[in-house]
């Protein structure tokens, strides 16, 4: 059954998550509804007598006390932010409809929520979010009020991607969706004493460039958060220095498990993993495909090889028999490769890598007459692919963690943004690098109206991982511990050489990542 | 050369004989030709040996390896022809001014490229479909050629004649330098034209791969196959090591490069203009690196502005392992290279198990056994101990 609510249960309130913990550890149960806001209550007296002994420089009397009250301003609890009107009614109140779950009820689903301010009041804030996202620029503006009396100044949020060499079209790509975030949420954020700005950096795709920029930005005290990288091999080159100076780096595309499970509390992604894109894969292929063999090539990356790996690993488990298992850094001649692999006579060939070495690899192997099919993970999804290799790539299937701008409802207006701004259309990834700037922009406002002032490198980390659950323009992303997304989306995609961002979807995933 | 070396005592004015001429021009060929086959047999035989060893374990690996030696070895000659077109240039520079150019490499580099871009004007004019093939390889190795010979010639006056007298190790530096310069000149190029930086090079088309044969395995047959785009790289490549052999063998000019090349100071005194003669030579050597990289670029389809690096340090190699200066040697020293990177990449996985990827390890084993050729031969292949020069 559903059933109206004014308290959700405990675990719909981010900031309530420690509360929860103390409760069951103090009083051994879960905490029951309306405990949390007896909490809130309770605060908001403390804050109130604290208010009042400070005017009347001794204890207040009671009368004192409702003053201070009323005067109170915005209170962040635990359970939402309250600031009375007039009549005593918080100006904006929750409310809940839920539906019930007998087994457990706090699990109990929320099926909608509406933040509503009491009758006689103008009802300014009555939006309704199809889910229980707050869309980021409605999240910024709720934090407005708390950040544009501090004086924030300039803060940088930098990029690091390839903007030249071979992967340059991805690279610049997220660059733009950078920067084309920060420019609309600066508009957005305009009167209230805060300028964010971009400082793009080239990695070059090299990990040892990277690494180099990454020190760059580190010495920079202005930069507080970092969207980067398109190579995971480079941004776990780059992660090292990232984590000595606490700095946040939210990536828009690497799928290298290894990103949030190195043990770096300042690492996040707003893209999938490839233990879970390999077995995607592995899985599609099988199933769907109906291979029975495979051989797999990997460009000895961490990306490239990280992916090949999981992907036999499944092939293995699955009864998918793996022909070959090889690893090459050649970009351009793969005559003396594509022999051992026309002996082995696989149904399908997997290349871990990517576009711009695998576009002349396949197009060499149909050219040898090998009529296995092709596939390959998300380093496949870019219109180089059919540049270099042309038919060979026609209705190739690949995974990928990102999808083309066209699959996400909310990014429409994004798409138009990026034509006009940049002539061009925009790449896979990049509105993952625009998602990725905005969940900068938001830690830092968090932290800074956390902190009261500009925050430290600590606090946007912070900040970060007690984020709530925020709409971007590719999905609603909310961060786990490790800093892994609570739940990502994997898509199987039919490469159109013609048009690439017209690839049919063929198959859409959404799963949690391991644990 | 070798055949000049062993007759000190001919006196220089007297005019070669048609015989003569023919075996100085042809000989190289024969050698080269000779050391193709040498490769193919005793590599061939190894893989044999070894594949009758591991049979035993498992039977499907004889018969494997057996069914791919053909490939293999057409594989090898492809790419020991690239290595040995690309070697030529470094020989010829360091025979004369004993230097090595290391921006050799991009000269080769910006020859696809030219290939390239002028294939994709040819597409754009919509008169590329239509063109024939031979006239079309004719056109766009002329193109490439002009192009890199002039840059090989552009980059001496600029970045190595100023530094002749200087220590031997400044114009090195200055060489990578150059590399550096031109590799990244042609990104910034390239990424600012439809070309883009992975260009694609188109062409005619060339028609089907030639079946050689088709060798059983099991149930099916395994295909020899050779791309027409690889049969005119080889015919190209051999026409030009003859050229070569006939411009350095049998001409004035060939006879002047030669007199600089032994002693610069006495070639001057003897009315040889030897800055020109350095030019020239950079020129013909800037040349065959062109045409090797629009026959490369043709042969893969596409080219990139850092393709040329590691060819052109693999050329280098095949150019000492036969006997830096020595132009036969620099041919015979790049197939040896093609035919053992073949062999390793294609073999090393089956033999292993699966354990070593060939493809990874393919540049470790080559090397390692090239290390093993030149601390028994340190002079290289067919070098001379003492300094024989082009």
């Amino acid at each position: 059954m559903y059933y109206t609510s004014v308290a959700a249960p405990v675990s719909q309130f981010p900031d309530a998550a420690t509360f929860a913990s103390d409760y069951k550890a103090q009083y051994n149960a879960d905490a029951p509804p309306f405990s949390p806001q007896a909490y809130d209550a309770a605060g908001i007296c403390a804050s109130a007598i604290a208010k009042a002994a400070e005017t009347a420089g001794g204890k207040p009397t009671r009368e004192q006390v409702l003053a201070a009250m009323a005067g109170i301003g915005a209170y962040k609890g635990i359970t939402g932010t309250y600031d009375f009107n007039a009549k005593g009614d918080s100006k904006t109140a929750t409310y809940y409809v839920l539906q019930a779950n007998i087994s457990d009820w706090n699990a109990n689903t929320l099926s909608s929520k509406l933040e509503i301010a009491p009758p006689g009041e103008a009802s300014s804030t009555t939006e309704t979010p199809a889910a229980d996202a707050v869309k980021i620029p409605a999240f910024l503006a709720t934090l407005t009020s708390k950040v544009s009396g501090l004086n924030l100044g300039t803060i940088k949020i930098a990029t690091q991607t390839p903007l030249s060499g071979p992967q340059a079209a991805l690279g610049t790509g997220i660059r733009n969706g950078a920067e084309l975030a920060i420019e609309q949420l600066n508009a957005a954020l305009a009167g209230s004493n805060v300028t964010f700005e971009l400082a793009p950096f080239d990695d070059q795709a090299k990990p040892e460039v990277g690494s180099a920029n990454a020190k760059n930005i580190a010495s920079d005290p202005d930069i507080l958060c970092v969207d980067g990288h398109l190579n995971s091999g480079v941004a776990l080159a780059s992660l090292p220095d990232y984590s000595n100076a606490n700095l946040a780096m939210v990536s828009p595309a690497n799928t290298n498990p290894k990103i949030t499970e190195g043990g770096f509390a300042n690492a996040f992604r707003v893209v999938g993993r490839d233990d879970v894109q390999g077995a995607v894969g592995e899985q599609f292929a099988r199933e769907t495909l109906g291979v029975k063999s495979v051989y797999i090539l990997h460009d000895k990356t961490d990306y490239g090889q990280g992916v090949a790996e999981f992907f036999r690993q499944n092939a293995e488990k699955n009864g998918l028999e793996v022909l070959g298992f090889e690893g090459t850094e050649e970009k351009s001649d793969f005559s003396s490769i594509l022999t051992p692999i026309q002996a082995a006579n696989p149904d399908l060939i997997y290349f871990g890598g990517l576009y711009d070495q695998a576009g002349p690899f396949f197009r060499q192997a149909r050219d040898r007459g090998i009529t296995a099919q092709f596939m390959g993970p998300d380093g496949m999804d870019s219109p180089e692919l059919a540049k270099l290799a042309g038919d060979a790539v026609e209705g190739m299937y690949y995974t990928s963690v990102a999808a083309p701008v066209s699959q996400f409802p909310d990014a429409a207006q994004y798409a138009t943004d990026y034509k006009a701004k940049y002539n061009g259309d925009a790449p896979p990834f990049s509105p993952q690098g625009y998602d990725s700037a905005s969940f900068c922009v938001s830690a830092i406002l968090q932290a800074a109206a956390d902190a009261g002032g500009k925050p430290t490198r600590e606090q946007v980390v912070t900040a970060m991982k007690a984020l709530p659950l925020l709409g971007g323009i590719t999905g609603n992303y909310q961060f786990n511990a490790k800093g892994d997304i609570t739940k990502a989306t994997y898509y199987v995609l039919q490469a159109n050489t013609a048009d690439w961002n017209a690839n049919k979807l063929s198959s859409k995933l959404e799963i949690a990542p391991p644990q | 050369m070798a055949a000049e070396a062993k007759a000190p005592t001919r006196r220089v004015s007297s005019q070669r004989t048609p015989a003569e001429l023919l075996r100085v021009i042809f000989l190289p060929l024969g050698q080269l030709l000779a050391f193709i086959l040498g490769s193919a047999v005793v590599l061939g035989l190894i893989v044999v040996v070894l594949a009758f060893l591991l049979s035993r374990s498992d039977p499907k690996i004889l018969q494997t390896a057996l069914a791919i030696l053909p490939q293999v070895i057409i594989d090898g000659i492809v790419r020991g022809f690239l290595f040995a077109t690309i070697a030529l240039g470094y020989t010829m520079v360091y025979g004369v001014l004993e230097f090595i150019n290391f921006a050799h490499g991009e000269i080769f580099m910006v020859g696809g490229f030219v290939g390239a871009g002028v294939s994709y004007l040819l597409n754009q004019w919509g008169i590329l479909a239509n063109l024939p093939a031979i006239l079309f390889v004719i056109i766009v190795v002329l193109i490439g050629m002009t192009v890199s010979g002039l840059l090989a010639m552009g980059t001496e006056r600029i970045a190595y004649r100023p530094l002749r007298n200087a220590p031997r190790l400044v114009p090195l530096i200055s060489a990578i330098g150059m590399s550096l310069v031109l590799q990244d000149t042609v990104r910034l190029v390239a990424t600012n034209t439809p070309l883009g930086f992975n260009a694609r090079f188109e062409t005619p088309n060339f028609g089907k791969p030639f079946q050689l044969a088709t060798i059983p395995l099991g149930e099916r047959g395994i295909p020899v196959l050779i791309g027409p785009k690889a049969v005119v790289f080889i015919v190209a490549a051999m026409l030009m090591l003859l050229a070569l052999n006939y411009l350095v063998n049998a001409t004035r000019l060939g006879k002047a490069i030669r007199a600089v090349a032994q002693d610069r100071t006495t070639a001057s005194l003897m009315g040889v203009n030897v800055n020109q003669i350095i030019s020239l030579t950079f020129l013909i050597g800037g040349a065959l690196g062109g045409a090797a990289g629009v026959l490369f670029g043709m042969n893969i389809g596409t080219v990139n502005p850092y393709m040329g690096f590691i060819p052109g340090l693999k050329a280098f190699t095949a150019a000492v392992l036969g006997g830096i200066g020595n132009i036969t040697g620099a041919m015979v020293g790049g197939i040896v290279l093609g035919f053992l990177e073949a062999f390793v990449a294609s073999y090393l996985s089956l033999f292993t198990g699966g354990a070593f990827s060939g493809a990874s390890y393919a540049d470790i084993a080559a090397f390692s056994i090239l290390i093993l050729i030149l601390i028994f031969r340190p002079e290289g292949l067919l070098g001379e101990s003492t300094t024989q020069k082009v």
